[in-house]
């Protein structure tokens, strides 16, 4: 596919692209290679109070926790569970806007209509507020959060495939293929969904630093996978109770969450203006 | 000839604001088999709706069919249910080239793709009564078809005078001329082996060397291949070089039907007439037809032309006229017709 080698082309030679990609790329490795890259595996689920609320030294690079368990370690292992939730709520909430937004946008008419209404009433209730609510309802676990993250996600791509099948299906080569006898399933699927997928694919990956970071304030709140799971918004909020004095406790998931999210928003950017050939970016290097 | 598609008192409407929009209002329409047929007429009377309807691709929740009927080999096309017509009419025996080139390709695929998705479904060769027809999205493409109707594809794409055919197929759409696109779309047409081919205006967007080029293609190949066609335009010069008849509308009626050298030697109907007064001389000369188009929503009772018509008397304003048969394949629709001085 001549087309894909473009894309990856264009990948490698836009900087920040480039840069975005290398960290998610780093964040799924990381994730795989957890019991080979930490340092002290055993950690996660263990105590060494005698080394509790150490410094970064030699030995623990980014120090220890109130538990004396090596912060690297947790971290990644913490990666798991930020990809696991990320994944998981965002592949739901895409497989459930997707279709909504296709079927409403295409058909049009009162069902559209319903299905957008029930869209917006989502949408006009702030998302980490419900989320919340929620997750507080269902209780503290990994598949509450991720149920209340895509209970909330979905309108977004429902609202975005909606508004892009609209303005693709009265192109001619739509009705081109109705004339040629196209049911409305082989349009929606083989002629609108591929012509609308750059905008899906941006918006999910734009979409996936959104669900990491609300993941992460859930389990600041609490409302995340129980302890002792190395969960990278609980491990921000344990260090509350020791700054200023043990700094590194929460910069180091701080600073994980930061660079993931980071990662995710500048793919999102960069494969907009890949995917869409009417935007030629300005700053970057073009031929 | 034997008639291929007869279209009957055809009376449909769209919906608007103002109320029901009588675009079309009893047209009658016939094309034999191998014929090509010139529609003609202004913008907005109708010829488009028609070729439209005969596709069957008005928008269902705007347009009102009030009556008529389409038959097609002798099968009234209104009849038919949306699954039979799309298996067995639309694409097959029914196709059609687009007015505008650059839309009707879709841009994320390249030419090749979307013309073997065209041929898995709707070429000669295909197998009938298999269970993939009533799976569209998963039947499977043999191989060894696959190879037959490549092989199909690129002589068409030879014939239409596409040179490197290999090449065109890996291209996308925008990476193509409008002639080229155009050339395509013609192609596309008659890889199916259709019977009866309608083409919007289809060299409206083009210019007018690749129009004359375009055109003189659907004639020859027409003639080749004994497909019908029904050529709708505006251009009367463009119908005067490809048709073999030409049908008339005004207002969503059919007002005379002529084959072509009658139609531009003797025209009986005074709308034809000053149609083709219309049409701008050598010396620049152009003379307008006075009035306008008349509101479909509230037409002109009896004769649709009347009120532009100096002619038209107390008959035309209260009745409709009936077909009145002058030749052999030449009818008309008037109360005073221009008679060729005898």
């Amino acid at each position: 596919m001549a087309v894909w080698r473009q894309v990856l082309w264009k990948l490698l030679r836009d900087r920040a692209t480039f840069l975005g990609a290398s960290i998610i790329l780093s964040l799924i490795l990381a994730a795989i290679l957890a019991p080979v890259l930490s340092p002290f595996p055993e950690d996660v689920f263990e105590f060494h109070t005698a080394n509790r609320l150490r410094p970064p030294d030699g030995v623990n690079y980014f120090g220890t926790d109130r538990m004396g368990s090596d912060i690297l370690s947790r971290l990644l292992f913490g990666a798991r569970i930020t990809i696991t939730i990320a994944l998981i709520a965002v592949g739901t909430a895409v497989a459930v806007g997707v279709p909504i937004g296709l079927v409403a946008g295409y058909y049009g008419a009162w069902p559209g209509d319903l299905l957008m209404r029930v869209s917006d009433i989502f949408l006009a209730i702030p998302q980490v507020v419900l989320a919340i609510a929620i997750a507080q309802t269902l209780g503290p676990s990994i598949e509450n959060v991720i149920l209340a993250l895509s209970a909330t996600y979905w309108p977004f791509w429902a609202r975005l495939v909606y508004a892009e099948t609209r303005s693709v299906k009265n192109e001619i080569f739509i009705e081109s293929a109705i004339a040629l006898g196209a049911s409305p399933a082989r349009v929606m699927i083989l002629h609108i969904l591929p012509n609308i997928s750059s905008a899906i694919i941006v918006r999910t990956s734009i979409g996936m630093g959104a669900t990491i970071l609300t993941a992460a304030a859930l389990g600041f709140l609490g409302l995340g996978a129980p302890p002792p799971a190395p969960e990278w918004g609980r491990m921000i909020a344990e260090s509350r109770d020791f700054l200023p004095e043990a700094w590194w406790y929460a910069t180091a998931p701080g600073l994980a969450i930061f660079l993931v999210v980071m990662g995710f928003n500048l793919l999102g950017d960069g494969l907009r203006d890949i995917l869409d050939p009417r935007i030629r970016r300005a700053g970057g290097r073009n031929d | 000839m034997t008639e291929l598609l007869a279209v009957r008192d055809l009376t449909l409407g769209f919906r608007t604001d103002a109320g029901l929009a009588r675009v079309l209002d009893g047209v009658n329409l016939t094309i034999d088999a191998g014929q090509v047929m010139g529609l003609v007429g202004e913008s907005g009377c109708g010829k488009t709706t028609l070729a439209r309807a005969v596709l069957g691709v008005l928008p269902r929740n705007a347009a009102e069919i009030a009556g008529g009927e389409i038959v097609f080999k002798g099968r009234d096309l209104l009849k038919f249910s949306p699954g039979a017509l799309a298996r067995d009419i639309c694409g097959r025996a029914i196709t059609f080239i687009p007015q505008d080139p650059y839309g009707s390709f879709n841009p994320v695929f390249t030419i090749g793709t979307q013309i073997m998705e065209i041929m898995k479904w709707k070429s000669p060769r295909r197998v009938t009564g298999h269970w993939s027809e009533h799976a569209p999205l998963l039947g499977p493409y043999p191989a060894e078809r696959r190879r037959a109707d490549m092989e199909t594809v690129v002589a068409l794409l030879d014939a239409v005078q596409l040179p490197q055919p290999a090449q065109i197929l890996r291209k996308y759409p925008h990476e193509l001329s409008g002639g080229q696109r155009q050339r395509l779309m013609i192609a596309m047409a008659l890889l199916p082996e259709p019977d009866l081919v309608i083409a919007d205006e289809p060299t409206t967007a083009l210019d007018v060397t690749i129009q004359a080029q375009i055109l003189g293609l659907i004639r020859r190949l027409a003639n080749e291949r004994n497909v019908a066609v029904l050529f709708t335009t505006h251009d009367l010069g463009t119908a005067y070089e490809i048709c073999d008849a030409v049908t008339v509308m005004y207002a969503g009626q059919e007002v005379e039907s002529a084959p072509t050298d009658r139609f531009f030697a003797a025209p009986a109907h005074p709308y034809t007439g000053k149609l083709l007064a219309s049409l701008p001389r050598h010396d620049g000369e152009v003379a307008g037809i006075p009035g306008e188009v008349p509101n479909l929503v509230r037409p002109p009772g009896g004769c649709r032309f009347h009120p532009r018509c100096e002619r038209a008397s107390e008959a035309c304003r209260s009745g409709k006229p009936p077909a009145e048969m002058l030749d052999p394949g030449h009818s008309v629709r008037c109360f005073h017709p221009v008679r060729p001085a005898a």
